[in-house]
């Protein structure tokens, strides 16, 4: 048994990269996480709209954030904001008792304020919860899973397409063949990017049926987004394929990649409860907004228009990682043209 | 036109891999590249169809070269019949006149019977048949091949060797390296490398012919200058001295080979 152990050692010391990831990710994922996990809502971007709009503030509590205060504003307009995501708590003033309106996809913002609303209520002030009344969680959480499981599935097959070309010493076939590392990167996901959109179909859909999750909007923009993000989801297993000295290697930086995912999207805690820097690391992930495109369709009934921002930049998200596995396959294909001769 | 090397020096870090090597490949010759394991054939193949970079020197090679890596370069969960249509679409050859030569090269390779098995099912002789045919099948003007015999049967390594004389037959270059000094027979050109360095290089017969001093067979060993060669020991005398209770035999490739490295340890 001590040899085998002495061996094992050896083979997990050898491998420093695997190594660094077992020593340094715990102290760093419990650090992110740790930040992260928060379910306090500390802000609410508020609307106020109507006659009332600049009297109102003042008499709002702390926590609603009024961010615009337009008079001429109706409720169709603060519908309208909400429905876009622009805020997720609206204000409407008139003749008669002001009306608060609730964003009920954002679950724990809106779930803050009808307590805050319910323990120190103003008098005549009464509230409506559109879009998600019942403050249903399983209608909150099904879009945002629906792209979590395609990150596990996708960027955790794709992660071993490359480097199983390298083990077994195909990669240097491609490499004389003559193919542009773009046909490369593009081939590879081609599958899985069929097998993915069909996948993402049946979850959204058994969700749809089986938890009662509405799709309250066009499913264009839900189309597109799904897209896109398929491109970002599997495109970052084939660049992490890539940059793999093999396939257990592989697996874990796919695993270090989906794990943040989980946490820092906005699935399950809040983005704006996150500390700062924390936050930043979820804008940089693609389920960050393919959840808020899922939920902005399904839930809200944003239309395209209202999704142009998330949709951008899941397109951009899309081309950096495009143009770095593109990168990375020419000098992988290609390493003669890098290395010139003297 | 040939094809090939010119003084190329090939360093990884500090490590020499290839120093100032040269070789020569004609069109419908066989050049052969003999050596021991980690002698630098891999990285010769490797440079040669581009897949390293060079710190010196000169690579002469076409727009079209196939090649074929130690590893045999065939897709394990592809069947025999779709690793020759990958390739073929890769270099985006015609359906038809690519049906075509598929068809020859599996009847050819004795591999038709098997052009529905997956590469991974395949027998080590097989795998390398279709690695070849593989590399042979966008027809092109050099065809690189790194130890397509190393680990095969005789009767397998006999039936690749006759493929390659009928690819050559072709007009194509082609390079083989091999550890099996016995190969390089079967090649128009042999180079010898050893420690990334070139022993010796010509025709089979200049090279045997250029080995410097003589060549003593014994029944014991006598001292750094000798190895056991079967039952006996050969013995190298560099100046063609005479070895008492030795007789003198005539080199054959695989003598030469050992006498160069021995010299060149020596210059070293």
């Amino acid at each position: 048994m001590l040899a085998m152990t002495l061996k094992e050692f050896r083979q997990v010391v050898r491998d420093h990269r695997t190594l660094a990831m077992l020593i340094v990710m715990p102290v760093v994922l419990l650090l992110v996480f740790g930040y992260a996990a928060s379910f306090d809502v500390d802000v609410i971007p508020t609307a106020v709209v109507g006659p009332g709009a600049t009297n109102v503030p003042e008499q709002l509590p702390e926590l609603f954030d009024v961010e615009t205060a337009d008079a001429d504003a109706t409720r169709a307009n603060a519908e309208e904001m909400l429905r876009a995501g622009e805020v997720n708590l609206a204000v409407v003033t008139g003749d008669g008792p002001p009306v608060v309106l609730l964003d009920g996809s954002e679950l724990f913002m809106a779930r803050a304020a009808v307590q805050i609303l319910a323990a120190a209520p103003i008098p005549g002030l009464d509230y409506v919860v559109l879009f998600n009344p019942e403050l249903d969680t399983s209608a909150v959480l099904v879009p945002g899973l629906a792209g979590l499981i395609i990150v596990f599935v996708g960027t955790l097959v794709t992660s071993m397409s490359v480097v199983r070309e390298r083990e077994t010493g195909t990669l240097e076939q491609l490499a004389v063949m003559p193919f542009r590392p773009r046909d490369v990167f593009m081939g590879k996901i081609a599958p899985y990017f069929l097998i993915a959109s069909i996948d993402i179909v049946i979850v959204l859909t058994i969700g749809t049926l089986l938890f009662d999750v509405p799709l309250n909007g066009s499913v264009l923009p839900l189309i597109v987004g799904a897209l896109a993000f398929l491109f970002v989801a599997l495109g970052v297993g084939v660049l992490i394929s890539s940059v793999s000295e093999n396939q257990a290697q592989a697996i874990q930086l796919a695993l270090m990649t989906a794990l943040p995912q989980i946490m820092l999207s906005g699935i399950i805690f809040p983005l704006s409860s996150m500390a700062p820097a924390v936050r930043w690391i979820g804008y940089l992930l693609p389920l960050t907004y393919f959840n808020q495109v899922a939920k902005g369709v399904m839930l809200r009934g944003a239309g395209l228009g209202d999704l142009l921002m998330p949709l951008a930049l899941l397109v951009a998200l899309g081309a950096v990682i495009f143009t770095l596995a593109v990168t990375r396959f020419r000098s992988q294909l290609r390493p003669a043209r890098v290395r010139a001769a003297t | 036109m040939s094809w090939g090397l010119s003084r190329v020096t090939v360093r990884f870090g500090d490590a020499t891999a290839l120093a100032g090597v040269s070789i020569d490949v004609e069109p419908g010759e066989v050049a052969i590249v003999v050596g021991a394991d980690g002698a630098g054939k891999t990285t010769l193949c490797r440079t040669l169809v581009g897949l390293e970079g060079i710190d010196g020197g000169e690579i002469r090679r076409p727009d079209r070269t196939g090649f074929q890596p130690e590893t045999s370069g065939v897709w394990n969960d592809l069947t025999v019949m779709e690793n020759l249509e990958f390739v073929a679409g890769a270099y985006g050859l015609a359906t038809d006149p690519a049906r075509r030569r598929i068809e020859t090269l599996l009847e050819v390779t004795g591999l038709g019977g098997a052009r529905d098995r997956l590469g991974r099912q395949l027998s080590g002789g097989m795998r390398q048949k279709l690695g070849v045919a593989m590399a042979v099948l966008s027809d092109p003007e050099l065809l690189v091949l790194d130890e397509p015999t190393t680990g095969l049967d005789p009767v397998s390594r006999l039936e690749l060797w006759s493929f390659i004389s009928l690819t050559a037959g072709e007009g194509k270059a082609i390079l083989v390296t091999t550890t099996y000094t016995d190969e390089a027979r079967r090649g128009n050109s042999v180079l010898a490398l050893d420690g990334g360095r070139s022993l010796a290089s010509g025709s089979v017969a200049e090279v045997i012919d250029a080995m410097p001093g003589a060549l003593f067979e014994s029944a014991r060993s006598h001292g750094p200058s000798s190895w056991r060669r079967g039952r006996t020991w050969r013995i190298w005398s560099p100046e063609a001295e005479p070895v008492p209770g030795a007789t003198e035999v005539s080199p054959d490739l695989a003598d030469v080979v050992t006498v160069a490295a021995l010299a060149a340890e020596a210059r070293r």
